[in-house]
């Protein structure tokens, strides 16, 4: 385990930036409230196995007697670096995400399950949409009953969307909680 | 037709008429002795008696009809005793009863009715009594009918396919017989053949392998032993448990139910879990499933997390996590806060333990694979609040879920695992601290039902270390064994809760909750106990040397063995171990020490000239036996 250096710092807040804009700091800088002790730290974020992990202070401390062979994850797992040295947000960081985007999406109940297929959003599919998305942009995809189901890239802006024909794509699909029962072997 | 030919008789009778009735009347009285003399008569009278009492099923017209022999002058007076008999009863029963019987009405005729009357219920007794016997004959008969099978018999059986229904019933007659032995054994069978009998015809029925009958049966009576192997037939109703980090169980439980998922709450003792019934669509894959609102867990598992009761803000460490749902609750009750060490010797296991820790939004968890003994080392000795031992486990207790632990387990694999526990036990002791301010537990939890994995483990820990079983807090549970046919544990070990398919509707369960009164390991105290004749642990201040030599000594002063010089050098070393053993003891001034030193040394002082005596002896009685031997051949 070891903290992240400088580039891969800049290139996981770049892709986290998309998602949550301003409430980056929101990230950075919260108190944390795991850990036994009295004084909550922050979080920080580490870097194991090419996975990074998203932890309070408190555990990355106790986490340093276990040798790095053994430690297998911390906190919450924000993404992973592949063998090319991209980096990749996965599932596991939608709590995250969710807690504070900037751009939300909602499905309805018919194409809940063809989301969490891993197809992208069409048009159809749109229950309610933020205003001010730019096409790139990150984007939360939330059920109608504000459960995150996952994030992906906006195709569109707002004002487009609403010209687009029943199929278009709407948000390219990234990643979805669908992924922890079809592919848990790759988390 | 009888009808008819009855009052043909009625005619005749009534033309006699009422001195014919008087001497029926006598007749009567005196037929009592006459038919007795007629049934101690030869067998033709017999079968008149018998054809008497059988007219009532034959329609007896037409004898009569054909009937005006003088030979049957008794028979016929009989039959006419019995029409006039029957002809009462039909005119009794009657609703015109003031026709006929009273068609004489006499004094003599309220006797004549009395006299019927009662022969009519001598008669219903007697056929009662009949009808009892038989029944009586047929239930005898039904239970000796059952016995043993003889040896041919099995051998037979043993060649043919099982026949599944008779050894059902056998098995069930089995059971009838040992409930109420005295009265239903079959004559020069014991006991122990009846339960042979069916130990066998349960592991063919049921596919168990010998050792796991043999087990079972000596731990539970008969019928219950009986509702045990049925409720492992059956699967355990599916349950699920809320994640009270991201939703309520209300909620979920709306959600489920518009989703076409039949639920229910689980148990008055439980407030997150909720048993499913059946569904419409697939429980383990709805979305919010994988958002992380439940959780797919038997009822079982919810146990041992209660009994821990978890609080915010301590430092817990689950010693066998995957796949994760113990500690998942363990996080949900403690808000996220504090921090949980979830470690898991496989490392295949690992990936489902991390999916399902992040899926349920669990933050305070580092993840580690190490084998369990090897925790205290990397994570320090006395350093955490609490400590969840799921241990792993022969798994007798849910055969529901797998069939195949009915033949694999032998008596080996139960005392590996029984191995394996108490090295776990002891080292996930070890980890606590005693002194913490608001822990200091462990529970120990199996979903064995061996004895030998449960009550042994924790009694062994209860040794070894400075613990002590406190009440888990389950009171729906039947408390653990203190005394198993030739073990005795340490009485506290009531507390313990056990838990079974038949009574509990979950799958066989085993928690413990121990509490580490101190951290110190138990000193001469237990060196000195009887039974310890492994070593007894010094306290960690000591040498390591120091500590193997100790006990070597110790073991060597009960045997009360060989006598070698360099004992005493040992022993000198040993001293100091001693003196700090008995300061720790509490003794305080060394002088005490000092003594018992100089009793202790004085035997051995004594021991060494009593063996040269001895060696002298020997050689006095030699020279003695040589010089009376070379006497003797002098004498001769």
């Amino acid at each position: 385990m070891r903290p992240l250096d400088e580039a891969e710092t800049t290139v996981v807040f770049e892709k986290l930036l998309k998602f949550t804009g301003n409430n980056l700091k929101n990230i950075v800088e919260s108190p944390a409230h795991e850990g036994p002790d009295p004084n909550p730290g922050r979080y920080c974020f580490r870097l194991q196995k090419n996975r990074v992990y998203y932890v309070s202070e408190a555990l990355v401390k106790r986490a340093t007697n276990i040798s790095r062979k053994n430690l297998v994850a911390m906190g919450t797992c924000v993404g992973r670096f592949t063998h090319g040295g991209k980096f990749h947000l996965t599932v596991q960081c939608l709590g995250l995400l969710a807690a504070n985007a900037k751009h939300k999406v909602w499905l309805k109940p018919t194409s809940e399950m063809s989301f969490l297929y891993g197809n992208h959003v069409l048009k159809g599919g749109l229950g309610r949409i933020t205003d001010g998305i730019q096409p790139g942009d990150g984007v939360v995809v939330f059920s109608m009953s504000d459960v995150p189901l996952g994030f992906g890239n906006a195709a569109k802006s707002t004002q487009d969307c609403r010209k687009l024909d029943p199929n278009g794509i709407v948000v390219h699909h990234q990643s979805d909680i669908g992924e922890y029962l079809r592919m848990e072997d790759d988390l | 037709m009888a009808l008819g030919s009855l009052s043909k008789k009625k005619g005749s009778k009534s033309s006699k008429g009422p001195p014919k009735k008087k001497q029926k009347g006598d007749l009567f009285t005196e037929k009592r002795p006459e038919k007795a003399d007629l049934s101690d008569d030869s067998d033709v009278s017999n079968e008149e008696v018998e054809e008497l009492e059988n007219f009532d099923e034959d329609s007896g017209s037409e004898l009569l009809s054909g009937d005006v022999d003088p030979l049957a002058d008794d028979f016929l007076q009989g039959s006419d005793d019995f029409y006039v008999i029957w002809f009462d009863l039909e005119e009794n029963s009657g609703s015109d009863s003031a026709a006929g019987s009273d068609g004489s009405d006499s004094d003599s005729e309220v006797s004549d009715i009395e006299r019927k009357s009662r022969a009519l219920d001598e008669r219903r007794a007697r056929e009662e009594k009949d009808a009892e016997d038989e029944l009586q004959t047929n239930i005898a008969e039904e239970s000796d009918e059952f016995w043993l099978p003889t040896e041919e018999e099995l051998e037979a059986e043993a060649n043919r396919p099982p026949d599944l229904q008779n050894l059902q019933r056998r098995i069930q007659e089995i059971v009838r017989v040992l409930s109420n032995f005295k009265d239903l054994r079959q004559e020069g069978a014991k006991r122990k053949d009846y339960i042979e009998q069916l130990k066998m015809d349960l592991s063919s029925y049921y596919g168990y392998n010998d050792f796991l009958i043999g087990v079972l049966i000596e731990m539970f009576p008969v019928n219950e032993l009986l509702e045990l192997i049925n409720a492992f037939e059956k699967p355990r109703p599916i349950c699920l448990r809320t994640n009270t980090l991201k939703a309520r169980r209300r909620d979920l439980a709306e959600v489920l139910l518009k989703r076409g998922v039949n639920l229910d709450p689980l148990s008055k003792w439980s407030k997150v879990g909720l048993v499913v019934y059946d569904s419409q669509v697939p429980i383990g894959a709805t979305p919010e499933y994988m958002a992380g609102l439940y959780m797919l867990q038997s009822a079982n598992s919810f146990l041992p997390v209660m009994a821990l009761a978890p609080q915010e803000k301590e430092r817990i460490v689950d010693m066998a996590a995957a796949p994760g749902g113990k500690t998942t609750y363990v996080a949900a009750l403690m808000k996220n806060t504090g921090i949980i060490y979830a470690n898991e010797m496989k490392e295949p296991r690992l990936k489902s333990l991390t999916a399902n820790l992040n899926r349920m939004g669990v933050t305070n968890t580092i993840v580690c694979n190490y084998d369990g003994r090897e925790l205290p080392k990397v994570l320090g000795l006395n350093s955490v609040d609490r400590v969840l031992l799921d241990a792993p486990c022969s798994g007798t207790g849910v055969i529901s879920k797998d069939e195949s632990v009915k033949t694999s387990k032998s008596l080996e694999d139960i005392e590996k695992s029984a191995q394996l526990q108490k090295q776990l036990i002891l080292n996930a002791i070890d980890m606590v601290d005693a002194n913490s301010k608001s822990g200091g537990y462990i529970v120990y939890s199996t979903c064995s039902m061996m004895i030998a994995e449960n009550e042994a483990v924790v009694d062994y820990a209860l040794k070894k270390r400075n613990v002590k079983v406190v009440p888990c807090g389950l009171d729906f549970g039947r408390p653990g064994y203190t005394r198993f046919r030739e073990y005795r544990f340490h009485p506290s070990l009531d507390k313990t809760r056990r838990f079974y398919p038949h009574v509990h509707n979950m799958d066989g369960f085993f928690v413990a909750k121990l509490k580490k009164v101190s951290n110190s390991l138990p000193t001469a105290a237990a060196a000195e106990a009887v039974q310890s004749t492994e070593q007894a642990p010094l306290s960690s201040e000591k040498d390591v040397e120091s500590v193997e030599e100790a006990p070597l000594s110790s073991v060597e002063d009960a045997v009360e063995g060989s006598v070698r010089p360099s004992k005493e050098d040992s022993n000198k070393k040993n001293n100091p171990g001693r003196i700090k053993r008995e300061h720790q003891n509490g003794n305080g001034a060394p002088k005490p020490a000092a003594d018992k030193r100089r009793e202790r040394k004085f035997p051995f002082r004594k021991e060494v000239p009593r063996r040269t005596e001895i060696i002298k002896a020997r050689e006095e009685k030699r020279q003695a036996l040589r010089g009376t031997k070379r006497k003797g051949e002098g004498s001769k």
